[in-house]
């Protein structure tokens, strides 16, 4: 029965692995690059025992707690510390993020497009295309776990001995895993394959959101979290494996889940039933702009929820930050290099860019929807009949701009409130919604690019995300290496004013809008001139 | 009056020339039938002239108008029935219709409700659980409630039942009849020989025959079999006669359209018992354009490289 249920496994294995040749050893390469240049440069900037002890104070704030969880061995802040503490838990969303793609891609989205109904109409077993992906999954994280152990122990550098670096690659393959399986099972929740990376991220954005509270709180809230689990290996300090072990054993159970919910469910139906719709249109819908709204309202409205969300949890932090600067006169003395600033207000415009990073991922997804339709022959209905090229993408482009500034608003306003909430002395909520404003053309910037190279090289659309993937790194540690400033420069969220602490620039601000409202124009200009897919 | 033409329209992707000089011509009332192998480049000649492609070289006019300039004014009167029929998967058939047929703009409500009985559509289901015929069926309700002076259909019955296709070959006439031009790409040859004028045959890009149906009939052959009182030895010699064959009292052979006269001089001379003849099918013209051209013919790769 078993062996009939995932007959041909090994070949559907293949198969995938041949699909995702380059996909997959590029991820594998630069999560493992990323580390290990991380690595070798932290020997190199903080060389001395001493500068590494500065850094720890520095990173001994509920703020930092966070934004990158708790540090180990703070006291004896080894180089393996640093690593553990500064980089495994952004890096193990990373993997997360790399699973959920891989998973939903070899699932829900082959039986959108109808694929996988000829894979199944195959001798192969009912199972035996989820199985493939799963083992496919697993199979992906353990080598990235190998890679990155092996390859850190081998750079040599003290206090990353063996068994630590063998720990940290597994944390990366156990939370890898377990996004695998929970992917594996969003894929059979959801009836299609936006609704499953919605999901899955969804899931991924909670377990980071869940442990930030929880380490900072100090509460337990974050042993409910898979990430809350992998950091409490406290990976070079006390090298504990049975949590990384735990989350291993978890990601199996899930798979397993995810098997029987697949086994019980047809071809290309979800577990969400089915109800009679409109036999009419509503007036809303009877337009490009409308029906762009339309298909992608879920999305969008799930998105402004979490945006809401993480906001909130910001906010929430503040509060202890506040009340951590109040019982640290001393730290307060030594934390306050810009005059007349508090920390608080110096760690804003930090937030603020991270947050309108993560902003921009569901507006570039707005902007984006245009090329999926496009692909999926949607758009040839639109087009042969009395729409325009400029009507089609200029409500997308509408969607987009409105979304990108709707999503830094809600983020904003769930930063103010929350942080009201908790603060003895409260930043009024105008600070932060200014604040957030100012990175707001750096969002349209990325809007702008993608528009543009719809219009001219649609092909490679795609890059505007491995641009905002940039962006992210080198703000992210660009402090933290001490990245030559014309790097970080590339980005334009580099270029905005970072406020409350340093003055706006409306200078640049109006000049990084122009360059957002002129790429966008010349894209929609772009597109009138180019053949279209379907 | 014209309301299609194209002029040596040529596309290539990349160095693959897709269409190859390609010349049609619809008049006002007219059903054109457009008709070739798999990957011969029809579906290309209509993105071309929707305006969803640019063409390389070569000029294309609906309604006397510039297909990529003027795309979005020939839209309002023009109908386009794809033969894939990708739909979007939370939206309802009727949400859908009503959808398509605003953004054409001329909408005609009673008519929408005809065809829905007609086609026996649930619109209140979502387009997700439609099957593919259903989904078919959306696009043709929607391209015939609106009142449009040119349908280009591409394969639209591809995944219809029998009956379905009939209430769409009604629809077809009934729109000619209205004084409607229609395109009609289709690999059905007895929907193209029941409804269409004129037809255009073709293959690796270039269009290889056209004509009326009886024009296109003269260039093929039509099939005989007679019985003679006397024997006709002669006929194996004869100009135009083919694949002769005896079976016992009688001949069985095919003839060219353009010789059968002296070959009828030449059998009744001998005394005709029994004759009986089949007109020659267009899918007996269409084999021969298939086979014809004396390459041998790849299946599913068109177009001149
Ligand atoms: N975007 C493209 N890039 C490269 N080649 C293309 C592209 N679109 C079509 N072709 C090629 O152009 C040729 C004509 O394709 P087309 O879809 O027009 O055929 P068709 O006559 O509609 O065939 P069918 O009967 O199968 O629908 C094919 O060889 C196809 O591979
Ligand atoms: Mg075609």
């Amino acid at each position: 029965m078993l062996t009939s249920l995932s007959h041909r496994t090994g070949q559907l294995v293949r198969f995938i692995i041949r699909r995702d040749r380059v996909r997959i050893p590029v991820w594998l390469l630069g999560i493992a690059a990323l580390t290990f240049i991380v690595a070798q440069a932290f020997t190199g900037l903080y060389a001395t025992a001493q500068e590494r002890q500065t850094m720890a104070e520095t990173m001994l704030n509920p703020a930092m707690t966070a934004m990158v969880g708790k540090g180990y061995g703070l006291d004896n802040y080894t180089f393996g510390a640093m690593m553990a503490h500064q980089m495994l838990l952004m890096t193990a969303v990373a993997v997360g993020i790399m699973s959920i793609m891989l998973v939903a891609r070899h699932t829900r989205a082959d039986e959108e497009e109808g694929r996988m109904e000829l894979i199944r109409s195959l001798p192969v077993g009912r199972l035996s295309s989820l199985h493939a992906t799963v083992v496919v999954g697993f199979g992906t994280n353990i080598v990235l776990a190998l890679l990155v152990g092996i390859g850190l122990s081998a750079l040599g550098i003290a206090s990353m001995d063996l068994e630590g670096s063998l720990l940290y690659g597994a944390a990366f393959g156990a939370a890898g895993m377990f996004f695998t399986s929970v992917t594996a099972i969003a894929a059979q929740l959801s009836a299609n394959a936006r609704g499953t990376i919605g999901l899955s991220i969804t899931v991924l954005l909670l377990a980071y959101l869940v442990r930030a509270v929880g380490d900072v709180t100090g509460s337990g809230l974050s042993w409910l979290s898979p990430l809350g689990w992998v950091a409490s290996a406290e990976v070079y300090v006390n090298n504990y494996w049975w949590p990384v072990a735990l989350t291993a054993a978890v990601a199996i159970g899930l798979a397993a889940v995810a098997y029987v919910l697949h086994a019980k469910r047809d071809l290309d139906a979800g577990f969400l039933p089915a109800k009679p719709g409109r036999t009419r249109a509503s007036k809303f819908l009877l337009s490009p702009l409308g029906l762009g709204l339309r298909l992608q309202r879920t999305g969008l409205v799930a998105w402004a929820i979490g945006m809401l969300v993480l906001g909130a949890s910001y906010g929430s932090v503040l509060g202890d930050l506040d009340a951590f600067m109040a019982d640290n006169e001393m730290l307060k003395e030594v934390l306050t290099p810009v005059e007349g600033y508090s920390l608080i207000e110096q760690f804003i415009p930090f937030l603020m860019i991270i947050i309108a990073i993560i902003c921009t991922v569901p507006a570039l997804m707005a902007i984006m929807k245009l090329r999926v339709e496009e692909k999926k022959n949607r758009t040839e209905h639109l087009f042969s009949r009395a729409a325009s090229r400029i009507r089609v993408i200029g409500g997308y482009v509408v969607i987009a701009f409105t979304a990108g500034w709707a999503m830094l608003s809600l983020a904003a306003l769930g930063l103010g409130l929350a942080a009201a909430g908790v603060m003895e002395e409260p930043i009024p909520l105008g600070t932060f919604y200014q604040a957030a404003m100012a990175y707001l053309p750096a969002l349209w910037v990325m809007i702008g690019l993608a528009v543009f190279l719809i219009g001219f090289l649609p092909s490679v659309t795609g890059l505007v995300w491995a641009y905002l993937g940039f962006s992210f790194i080198v703000v992210y540690l660009g402090g933290l290496l001490q990245f030559p400033a014309w790097l970080s420069n590339l980005s334009p969220f580099a270029h905005a004013s970072g406020l409350p602490v340093e003055e706006m620039a409306y200078g640049k601000f109006f000049l990084l809008l122009v360059i957002a409202v002129g790429l966008a124009v010349l894209g929609i200009l772009g597109d009138r001139n180019r053949d279209i897919r379907g | 009056m014209t309301i299609l033409r194209t002029t040596n329209l040529t596309k290539s992707f990349g160095s693959f020339t897709a269409l190859n000089g390609i010349n049609i011509e619809v008049n006002k009332g007219e059903v054109y039938g457009f008709i070739g192998p798999n990957g011969a480049g029809k579906s290309t000649t209509i993105r071309l002239l929707l305006g969803i492609l640019k063409a390389t070289s070569g000029e294309a006019t609906i309604f006397g108008r510039d297909v990529w300039k003027d795309a979005v004014d020939i839209h309002k009167r023009l109908a386009y029935v794809p033969g894939d029929v990708n739909l979007w998967p939370n939206l309802t058939g009727g949400e859908v219709i009503d959808l398509f047929v605003k953004l054409r703009g001329t909408a005609n409500k009673s008519r929408r409700e005809e065809l829905i009985e007609r086609f026996d559509l649930d619109p209140s289901k979502k387009c997700r659980t439609y099957s593919k015929g259903n989904r078919q069926k959306v696009a043709i309700i929607s391209a015939f409630s609106s009142d449009a002076d040119l349908y280009i259909l591409d394969e639209p019955t591809s995944g219809l039942d029998p009956l379905m296709e009939l209430v769409f070959q009604e629809c077809v006439m009934e729109a000619k009849q209205a004084g409607k031009s229609v395109l009609l790409s289709s690999h059905i040859l007895s929907e193209v020989e029941r409804l269409c004028d004129k037809v255009g045959i073709i293959r690796e890009g270039r269009l290889i025959e056209t004509g009326t149906l009886a024009e296109l009939r003269h260039l093929t052959r039509t099939s005989l079999r007679v019985e003679t009182r006397l024997p006709v030895p002669a006929l194996r010699e004869m100009k135009g006669v083919h694949d002769l064959e005896e079976d016992g009292l009688g001949l069985s052979f095919q003839v060219d359209s353009e010789e059968l006269e002296p070959v009828m001089a030449v059998l009744s001379a001998q005394g005709i018992v029994k004759l009986e003849s089949a007109p020659p099918t267009l899918e007996d013209l269409f084999m021969r354009h298939y086979e014809g051209t004396g390459q041998a013919s790849q299946a599913g790769s068109g177009g001149v490289r």
